[in-house]
């Protein structure tokens, strides 16, 4: 099958790549092994700090809403971190004294939501709180089984008993001006955190649970529609396997289950991730790029990959693939000319394009005008 | 230093991160509170079975074999293989008499086919049905599938000089369904792969691919008919440059990977042979053959892609062939399971969870409101449409159907 570009994951990257270049009339195909590291997304766009009307743009036409206003969020554990471009339902504040009596809901046996760390670490902050336990059995017939009580399996029952919480929360809310409430709304239908801040007297913020990431998940599926619906073509679960590369051209690449149908492009956006993703290896002896055995922007000496403290920046984080301005990589020192490398498998080789989200949509937009420019 | 390759498991459960995204895609984990789940029956326990087996946990029986786990697994771990091998090397209870006969598809075909009527009647009659629940503990709102009164074998031999005529040929691994149940499909084959310029082969004695004998714990008997049909394909691809054919989802999935996943039996040098039909249909017409449709032809479609198909990657052709077809309006149904999993969904004690599993699919169809819901999958077939009343046909009957033969 041919395309105009054939597009290597379908992570953050590869399917902002794919909608950019069907929107410019492109033809092209994204080929991912499996799901991606958006099952694991806080809400919050890492690296962009400043205000970004056309990826705001490009995302609410997916039905994706983000809000920009720089300042502070709360992560799972209670502590805060600098953002400034979040998902709606995820909530920034000016600074971590956002308010000064809070009601933190829980629901009784689940073990994925840190209310009580959630209430040291505002308590520290000098806010006062309150923690509640929901029976989910009472919300929602049948009730979970313990195997069940996962962020998913709630959200879903979440999806239609949604109205039933905010009744509850309004009975248990005394004076407190913010309720937290764990990120298990609003999986199906994205407009349902925003109904429950309407229907509840106070401020309500979602705080992050264990993953799968409920408000990932929800991000993952709509932009995943808004490709198809664009007329991309998803293969999911499938894997890259090999290429052919004929002097500085990619050819074709191969895929485990289509093995001899090959896939064929002008143009390729290898989006493979980073070392979670096996978009890059390491082993004792070296980091590589499995599967052009692209070039690498590494320290050959293991003992220089990581930092000994486990809470330190680790240096490996730094290492990707290399590629020039235009995100070319190149293979034994030769270019090849119709590649682009995005998203995290570029770890931290071009810091102006950022790091997490950031990376993974600006190294994407880029590629995918280099492509729509050719002519 | 050899490291890796000694850290690499058959099935590659040590390389699960425990990211827990399988658990979001199982469909019998969002229905049933006494499955532990992909994560926790297949890596996680897996580690455990293997100190010791006595941690082998009888809920497994509960897994679909649909594979959506791994299909979303995104660390290549073979989650539902895991769980299938744990189930036939670990579980020492003797299959039930009942799940032996839904298991063995193609012995029940044989004895029904004679007796073809009389079973059809039996079988759709309420208070025979009854009395099939109380014996056998198959559900009584299931309807068994009608038994053709002439197998499609018959049919075909019958016509093998007809067939060997033409200057290109496949060999048809047509299943038990299309033997017994519905031999039209494979006729509506035929008479696409003719209008390619193809004939169509029968295989030399196929035995039932054996994944219902897999499921229900008879790894002796399936191991036995995986091997004979390894052989008979074998022998058909000695012929330079034939194929061999399928047109069930979950026929073609065990023949290439159950066989060697779970059986050991090694079918290397047959498995990139083995295609289902609207993939070497897709391939011909690609490399030029052209087919010829009835102006007069206009459906709209909704099409289902089965989770086999899913697992290996090939709804694309299926979709392809079908918007191909100028009168057709192509219409996507969301991924979802149908719940029916073979013969899962026919056992008494599924049939629940079976329903509550497909209710999200059979809600879309009934929205969409398809002339036709399209699906290579026999099972899924049954469940779609017992439960919507939509009719539902095989992607290759559709080609037939609006095939402009004159
Ligand atoms: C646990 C975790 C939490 C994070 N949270 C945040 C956050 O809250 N905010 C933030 O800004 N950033 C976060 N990040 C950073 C994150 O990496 C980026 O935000 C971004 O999602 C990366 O997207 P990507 O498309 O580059 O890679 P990925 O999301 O990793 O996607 C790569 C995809 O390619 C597939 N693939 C790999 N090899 C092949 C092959 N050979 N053939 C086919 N497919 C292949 C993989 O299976 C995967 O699906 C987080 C990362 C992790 C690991
Ligand atoms: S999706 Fe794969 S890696 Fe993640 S928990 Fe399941 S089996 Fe493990
Ligand atoms: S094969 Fe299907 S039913 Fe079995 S664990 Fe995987 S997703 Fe669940």
């Amino acid at each position: 099958m041919r395309y105009d570009a054939v597009i290597i994951g379908g992570g953050l990257a590869g399917l902002t790549a794919g909608i950019s270049l069907q929107k410019a009339g492109k033809n092209t195909a994204i080929v991912s092994t499996g799901q991606n590291a958006l099952y694991f997304f806080s809400g919050c766009f890492d690296s962009i700090r400043e205000p970004s009307p056309e990826i705001q743009a490009l995302f609410s036409e997916a039905g994706i809403r983000l809000h920009y206003s720089p300042g502070v969020r709360l992560m799972p554990m209670g502590t805060f971190r600098e953002s400034a471009l979040a998902l709606e339902d995820v909530s920034i504040f000016p600074n971590p004294q956002f308010g000064k009596k809070v009601l933190i809901i829980n629901f009784m046996a689940y073990h994925d939501f840190f209310s009580s760390f959630l209430a040291e670490g505002l308590e520290k902050q000098g806010m006062e709180c309150r923690i509640r336990f929901l029976n989910l059995g009472d919300l929602a017939q049948p009730d979970l089984g313990p195997n069940q009580m996962r962020a998913v399996q709630i959200a879903r029952k979440m999806d239609d008993v949604w109205e039933k919480v905010v009744q509850e929360v309004r009975v248990l809310l005394k004076d407190e001006d913010t309720v937290i409430l764990p990120q298990v709304f609003g999986l199906k239908d994205a407009t349902i955190p925003e109904k429950i801040r309407q229907g509840i007297p106070a401020r309500v913020v979602f705080a992050g649970t264990l993953p799968p990431s409920v408000p990932g998940i929800r991000t993952q599926m709509l932009l995943k529609k808004r490709y198809e619906v664009l007329g991309g073509t998803y293969l999911m679960g499938d894997r890259v396997t090999g290429a052919h590369v004929y002097e500085d051209v990619v050819q074709s690449v191969v895929t485990k289950q289509l093995d001899r149908h090959y896939l064929e492009a002008d143009n390729y956006i290898l989006a493979s991730g980073s070392f979670f993703s096996k978009g890059l290896i390491s082993n004792p002896f070296k980091i590589y790029e499995p599967l052009f055995e692209l070039d690498m922007d590494y320290n050959m000496d293991r003992n220089t990959w990581y930092d000994p403290s486990f809470s330190n920046h680790q240096p490996y984080l730094k290492f990707g693939v290399k590629t020039d301005a235009n995100l070319c990589p190149s293979r034994g020192g030769v270019p090849l000319k119709n590649l682009y490398v995005i998203g995290s498998i570029l770890g931290e080789t071009h810091p102006e394009l950022g790091s997490g989200a950031g990376l993974a949509i600006r190294s994407a937009l880029k590629a995918a005008q280099l492509i729509t420019n050719q002519t | 230093m050899q490291y890796q390759e000694y850290t690499q498991s058959e099935n590659n459960f040590e390389e699960c991160t425990k990211c827990s995204i399988c658990t979001v895609f199982c469909p019998v984990l969002q229905v049933n509170p006494l499955f532990p789940g992909p994560k926790q029956a297949g890596p996680d326990g897996e580690r455990l079975r293997l100190k010791d087996p006595g941690f082998f946990d009888a809920t497994l029986k509960y897994c679909l074999n649909c594979k959506r786990c791994e299909v979303a697994c995104p660390s290549g771990v073979n989650v539902a293989d895991i769980i299938q091998s744990a189930r036939l090397h670990y579980d020492q209870t003797p299959p039930k008499l009942r799940d032996r006969i839904l298991a063995c598809t193609d012995l029940m075909g044989k004895m029904a086919r004679p007796f073809a009527p009389l079973i059809n009647g039996v079988a759709s009659k309420e208070l025979p049905r009854t009395l099939i629940e109380t014996a056998l503990k198959v559900d009584h709102r299931r309807i068994f599938p009608k038994y053709g009164s002439r197998s499609f074998e018959a049919w075909l031999r019958r016509r093998q000089k007809e067939q060997a005529a033409f200057p290109l040929q496949v060999a048809y691994f047509h299943g038990c369904y299309v033997n017994y149940n519905y031999p039209q499909l494979g006729k509506d084959l035929v008479k696409v792969l003719n209008a390619l310029g193809v004939g169509v082969q029968l295989l030399d004695k196929e035995k039932c691919c054996g994944i219902a004998m897999i499921v229900n714990g008879m790894r002796k008997e399936a191991v036995k008919n995986a091997t004979h049909n390894v052989s008979i394909i074998r022998k058909a691809l000695e012929k330079e440059g034939v194929k061999v054919i399928t047109t069930s989802s979950t026929c073609t999935l065990t023949l290439r990977e159950e066989y060697p996943a779970l059986l050991d039996v090694d079918n290397a040098d047959v498995h990139d042979s083995i295609l289902i039909a609207s993939r070497y249909i897709f391939e011909c017409l690609e490399k030029g053959a052209t087919l010829k449709f009835r102006p007069d032809y206009h459906k709209r479609i909704a099409y289902h892609e089965p989770c086999h198909m899913e697992r290996m990657g090939w709804g694309i052709f299926s979709e392809r062939l079908l918007r191909m077809i100028p009168g057709v309006e192509y219409m996507p149904l969301d991924s979802n399971c149908c719940g029916i999993a073979g013969t899962y969904g026919f056992k008494k004690e599924n049939y629940d969870n079976s329903q509550a599993i497909g209710a999200a699919l059979f809600d879309q169809i009934r929205a969409v409101n398809p002339d036709i819901v399209a699906c290579d999958c026999e099972t899924c077939k049954w469940q779609i449409e017992m439960s919507t009343g939509y009719s539902v046909l095989n992607p290759i009957s559709i080609l037939a159907e609006a095939l402009d033969t004159n």
